[in-house]
């Protein structure tokens, strides 16, 4: 039989359809090996879901994580976390995180293991294409998307077409996997990968650490697209050694695979990058961004909250004090990365510097709770979005910058290259 | 064959214009609708009526994946989407909970609150004033079986009896 060039999305998915080879543009249907909800999409999924009248087709696949208005920031938000928990314990669903063992799900999922190479996940929450950074093909749908495939354990997809990305160069200081996926969405612009697959490569990719690949995966659906990924290697290896849960399976694109279109950076010389209100794709190197006063500074959410998130923020406040007229909130991802920040001594040098340490919540990201902006309001932030009244009050304003970038604005008051901060 | 006034939008229209998160804390459709828009024109909730339309430029529902923005569309009473093209999630959406949506590649000609008349089934949309006439994208034919057993759960749930 004739050899036909695939892409590591189009393997991904052929291998879930049951198909030797799949094309961009067919419309197929697709197991699904993980299935992901949370506190604001869960509740009208499992209504939506009960609709159907039959069992959840594999109770250890459905993971449902209480992460946004959590821990419960009002009593309507309370009612639709008990939504969620109750269903999961009447449907006795194993991968259910009750607050306190819980974390933003996006970091949760890796660290628990529940994700791996060359599986099929979607969630109900858009950022759901962060798995793609391990080799996984990872989209997010709808509530009731969700739902029917918690019915029938597979779902329908046209297969994209994919975008290929390389990167190299050599990486300054302080730029990392956040700057490098603002870059390109500033240069493809927010409708830029439509329905497509946003396939990352190149030397300055194979040198990313995990978290890094993680951040840029996750900002894929800025773009419009439908996942991002990348060939998983040996960091993937190392990572899912000690927690897979099931057996997994590398991918890789074939050198003659098709694309869509081609694009290619040299990132020798780039400077973090900071995204302007109100769209992630209004994206200025941060020696441009002009005298920008702030009010507040965010450092967490599912794009960076992670250890090399972590350190890095802390690296810039060891020993500094935010800015007076600066709120800092700095939320670690999971309990997890929570545990580890202690143990490294990062929460003594956030808490000493003056900044908020919170439990692991998506909050301020959406503009839920632990942070929301008033009218006029100006926020750093190194979370996915900044469109209008994204963190709060329709007339406030979101700066989304790397965690460096962050720490070092929340120590001058004003947005900042961490090589400024005296 | 409906009319409606077309309520116009720019490009880009995320699903935090669509439906503020701060109003997230619930499902409830009705209540959903009353916020419907609101970041993005205050005065949309109380002018529109039920049949009218959101006509709007490429990447509509752009963002998050909330099930709650075409929700919230649909109990406004909107009739349906006419964008140049649409976000995959809310694409999806709109066709799973039953909001119609048609991608018009001329659809920021269409002028702001005229009245339109539109075939939902032919992707037929008519200014009444001006007579001119614009033409929509096929309903791919997967989507329009989705649409005839009445959104997805119902489609799920005949395959689930067969």
């Amino acid at each position: 039989m004739q050899r036909i060039p695939q892409t590591i999305t189009e393997k991904i998915l052929a291998a879930h359809a049951g198909k030797e080879y799949v094309e961009p543009g067919e419309l197929i249907s697709a197991r699904v090996d993980v299935l992901l909800g949370n506190d604001i999409t869960a509740p009208l999924a499992i209504r939506e879901f009960e609709r159907i009248g039959v069992p959840v087709f594999d109770p250890a696949a459905v993971v449902l994580i209480p992460d946004h208005f959590t821990p419960n920031k009002d009593i309507k938000s309370a009612e639709q976390a008990k939504v969620m928990r109750e269903f999961a314990r009447r449907q006795g669903l194993p991968n259910y995180y009750e607050v306190g063992r819980m974390g933003i799900e996006h970091c949760l999922l890796p660290e628990k293991g529940l994700v791996g190479p060359g599986d099929v996940i979607i969630g109900a929450d858009s950022h759901t294409c962060t798995y793609g950074a391990l080799g996984a093909f990872a989209t997010g749908v709808g509530s009731t998307d969700l739902a029917a495939a918690m019915a029938l354990g597979e779902t329908w997809f046209k297969v994209p077409e994919s975008l290929k990305f390389i990167f190299s160069g050599k990486l300054g200081p302080w730029v990392g996997g956040k700057d490098l996926i603002l870059h390109t969405i500033g240069d493809i612009g927010v409708e830029g990968a439509l329905y497509c697959a946003m396939e990352f490569c190149g030397p300055v990719i194979e040198d990313l650490s995990l978290d890094g690949r993680l951040t840029m995966c996750n900002m894929a659906v800025e773009a419009g697209a439908k996942n991002g990924i990348i060939a998983p290697d040996k960091k993937v290896e190392d990572y899912m050694r000690d927690r897979a849960r099931r057996p997994y399976r590398f991918h890789a694109s074939d050198p003659d695979a098709g694309y869509k279109k081609v694009y290619e950076y040299d990132v020798t010389g780039l400077e973090p990058c900071v995204a302007f209100p109100y769209s992630p794709d209004n994206v200025r190197p941060v020696s441009k961004a002009g005298d920008i006063k702030i009010d507040q500074v965010v450092i967490g959410s599912c794009t960076n909250g992670r250890m090399d998130d972590l350190r890095l923020a802390a690296r810039v406040l060891s020993g500094k004090t935010v800015h007076a007229d600066v709120r800092l909130i700095v939320i670690p991802g999971t309990q997890g990365i929570y545990l580890q920040a202690l143990r490294e001594g990062l929460v003594e040098t956030f808490v000493t510097a003056g900044a908020v340490f919170s439990t692991p919540t998506c909050g301020p990201c959406l503009g839920g709770h632990m942070g929301v902006l008033a009218k006029g309001e100006r926020a750093v932030a190194t979370t996915n979005r900044n469109f209008v009244g994204r963190m709060g009050h329709p007339d406030s304003e979101v700066y989304l910058a790397n965690p460096a970038v962050a720490a070092a604005s929340a120590v001058a008051g004003r947005i900042i290259s961490p090589e400024e901060v005296k | 064959m409906t009319e409606g006034t077309a309520f116009k939008f720019g490009e880009n229209v995320d699903t935090d214009l669509i439906i503020p998160a701060r109003y997230l804390n619930t499902s409830d459709p009705e209540e959903l609708a009353r916020h419907c828009m609101e970041d993005a024109d205050p005065t949309f909730g109380s002018r529109v009526k039920p049949g009218d339309f959101i006509v709007a430029g490429a990447n509509f529902g752009c963002g998050s994946s909330r099930e709650h923005a075409p929700v919230a569309i649909k109990a406004a009473g909107v009739a349906c989407v006419i964008a140049k093209s649409f976000a995959r999630i809310f694409y999806r959406n709109a066709f799973n909970i039953g909001l119609p949506i048609l991608e018009c590649t001329e659809a920021e000609e269409i002028p702001l609150e005229s009245r339109i008349r539109v075939d939902l089934q032919e992707g037929v949309i008519k200014v009444v004033d001006t007579g001119k006439v614009y033409r929509a994208r096929p309903i791919p034919p997967f989507m329009q079986e989705i649409i005839s057993a009445g959104g997805l759960i119902p489609y799920v749930a005949a395959r689930v009896k067969r």
